[in-house]
């Protein structure tokens, strides 16, 4: 389909506008809590914490025996609140790392949430189906509902988070100095946990339990390469979950057959690529450039020295010396004596070179290590 | 004349497990001294230091910053921590992590404004940092992000400063500005307690000094107690420094 036809569709498809504008949301407040996470170095919580949302989704629908998203998702609530709270437990607690108690919790609740669905299953009440759509999400069944609830959620933590801005941008970078000038850091940290376990809990929906890591951290990934700067960061984020989203919805609502979740995430997965090597300033593509720019720019340099080595022998520095004398030298090419006339610092005349003023100061302060002022 | 002291520690005792980390530490810090906390490894330097500022719990003891507890007292104090203790891949530049400095005097949800900003550069020029302050902090040298943790703790003017092996791994340029900032605070009247790595120096930097190995060797002037026997009642070897008088 092309794109004013998807443009038309939009406009006119009350369905696909709710799912897209849920999957943006989604994905904008996701990508911009996800970039804490990743901050943190805690990128493998999300995960930990969507899988033990599962257990909270199948007990809930035993005890209320309802199936809409609201009392399931307060299920999954409870559960990755409990399952967040005993991930800090065990590292506070025990010798074991945050890496090994993510793990355990994981599989832990993972595996009893996949016992109780497969018991549901077998119940031979016929209410029990599709409770399994949260293992990977089933973006087609997003109601209206459902996205206001995204969107205001959205909403706070976007407050909150600008409220208290320098508040998690100095608990990020430096937990321990934040609890000497006499921040509460334990109400900070919980704050920025509940605001994730919640964001994980409305995306579950749309990407489900299995893929919701990548949703939290690809976009926060992506963003990491274009800039510098944290609220740069943040917000592109957001913004690359976002674009996932309505992509996402997009080139899935096109083709018939395409589950909507897993298509997001592998967008956001493309976002990463393309910025991990198309990005300026930590791509690899334009490393890559810079270091062969710098290869040439070091020969031309070396050539430059060899011939400062020759001139500060003579009274008069700019005494034309034979061109061939260089033929010996490793690293110089007719290329560099050309680049070398262009820039000023030696003249060619005829079969010879001779230095100028200004390329003998270059070459004499090259080694002279002159702090780099903005 | 007598004498105020700055910081004072009582029966502090740290342990992990059942191993004791501090054990049973007095001490008396008078206002004013640049002292040198020394011992070996595993001493407890860091703990002494961690403990005092209330990032580590004791499983006993006390400290008062003048004469009250600790919490009353946060803003009188400023923290210089190793260099290693975060990740300089943070996306932030340097004026941005020594405006953090001025962030305890704000408080909650206030915003930096432009007193804050002037503190901050301020700080970064007695530093001589000012030419990097929009350098992403990742692409600063070992000395450089020294100068800007010390940047920090200078923007909160604080009355006592606790470092933490500040001089590790710098250049010998950043150890010289480092030292000679330091005797220009014990000169402003300040108290600065610096754990120190490098025993070949003490007498030449510091006028006090501690001997710390999971207990309390010796505390006092360089003069008086910086000799043989207690180098070696700390480092549990026969050692012969050269000491100049």
């Amino acid at each position: 389909m092309s794109i004013t036809e998807y443009f038309d569709l939009l406009w006119h498809d009350y369905t696909l506008r709710t799912i897209t504008l849920g999957t943006a949301v989604l994905g904008a407040v996701c990508g911009m809590l996800g970039s804490f996470a990743v901050l943190r170095k805690e990128s493998l919580l999300g995960d930990a914490i969507s899988h033990a949302a599962l257990p909270g989704i199948a007990l809930a629908f035993l005890i209320t025996g309802a199936k809409d998203s609201g009392t399931l998702l307060l299920g999954a609530l409870v559960s990755g609140l409990i399952g967040t709270y005993w991930i800090r437990g065990i590292t506070s607690k025990t010798h074991l790392k945050s890496d090994t108690a993510l793990g355990l919790i994981l599989s832990t609740f993972f595996g009893f949430g996949m016992l109780l669905l497969t018991f549901i299953q077998k119940q031979p009440n016929a209410n029990q189906a599709g409770l399994d759509k949260y293992l990977f999400g089933q973006a087609a069944t997003l109601v209206e509902s459902d996205v206001r609830l995204m969107v205001i959620v959205t909403g706070i933590s976007l407050f909150v988070v600008l409220l208290f801005w320098k508040e998690f941008k100095i608990l990020l970078f430096d937990p321990e100095y934040t609890k000497t000038i006499g921040f509460n850091t334990k109400f900070i940290d919980v704050l920025v946990t509940f605001l994730i376990v919640l964001a994980i809990v409305l995306g579950l929906q749309t990407v489900g339990v299995v893929l919701m890591s990548a949703i939290l951290l690809a976009p926060a990934a992506a963003a990491r390469q274009w800039t510098n700067r944290l609220g740069t960061m943040i917000f592109l984020a957001g913004l690359f979950g976002a674009f996932s989203g309505v992509l996402g919805t997009a080139v899935s609502a096109s083709q018939d057959n395409l589950s909507t979740g897993p298509v997001i995430v592998l967008i956001a997965s493309v976002f990463v690529l393309f910025s991990l090597i198309f990005s300026p300033g930590r791509g690899l593509l334009f490393r890559e450039i810079r270091f062969r720019q710098n290869r040439k720019d070091l020969q031309l340099m070396k050539t430059l020295q060899f011939m400062y080595d020759i001139a500060i022998d003579h009274e008069n520095i700019s005494h034309p010396h034979a061109i061939r004398i260089l033929n010996n030298f490793q690293g110089y090419t007719k290329g560099s004596l050309k680049k070398l006339e262009n820039e000023g610092w030696i003249k060619i005349q005829g079969q010879d070179w001779a230095m100028t003023q200004r390329g003998f100061n270059k070459a004499a302060e090259m080694y002279n290590q002159q702090p780099v002022h903005e | 004349m007598k004498e105020k002291i700055a910081v004072q520690v009582d029966d502090l005792t740290v342990a992990y497990d059942y191993k004791p980390v501090l054990w049973d530490i007095d001490l008396s810090v008078p206002e004013g001294v640049l002292m040198a906390i020394v011992g070996p490894n595993g001493a407890g330097k860091s703990t002494l230091i961690k403990t005092i500022l209330g990032i580590i719990k004791p499983i006993a003891g006390s400290v008062t910053i003048f004469g009250e507890p600790y919490k009353n007292q946060r803003k009188m104090v400023a923290y210089v921590p190793q260099k290693g203790s975060v990740d300089w891949d943070f996306p932030t530049t340097a004026f941005d992590v020594v405006l953090m400095g001025t962030y305890g005097s704000l408080g909650w949800i206030k915003r930096p404004g432009a007193k804050e900003k002037k503190i901050a550069l301020e700080s970064m020029e007695k530093v001589d940092m000012l030419s990097f302050r929009n350098r992403q902090i990742s692409q600063l040298s070992g000395g450089q992000q020294q100068r800007v943790f010390l940047a920090r703790a200078l923007a909160q003017d604080a009355s006592i400063y606790f470092m933490d092996e500040p001089l590790q791994g710098v250049d010998a340029t950043t150890e010289i500005a480092i030292i000679n900032i330091l005797k220009e605070l014990r000169k402003a009247g300040k108290t600065v307690i610096v754990v120190h790595h490098d025993l070949q120096t003490v007498p030449e930097y510091f006028d006090w000094v501690t001997f710390l190995n999971v207990k309390k060797i010796a505390t006092g002037p360089v003069k008086d107690i910086f000799n043989d026997d207690n180098l070696t009642q700390t480092y549990g070897i026969n050692y012969k420094v050269a000491v100049n008088k």
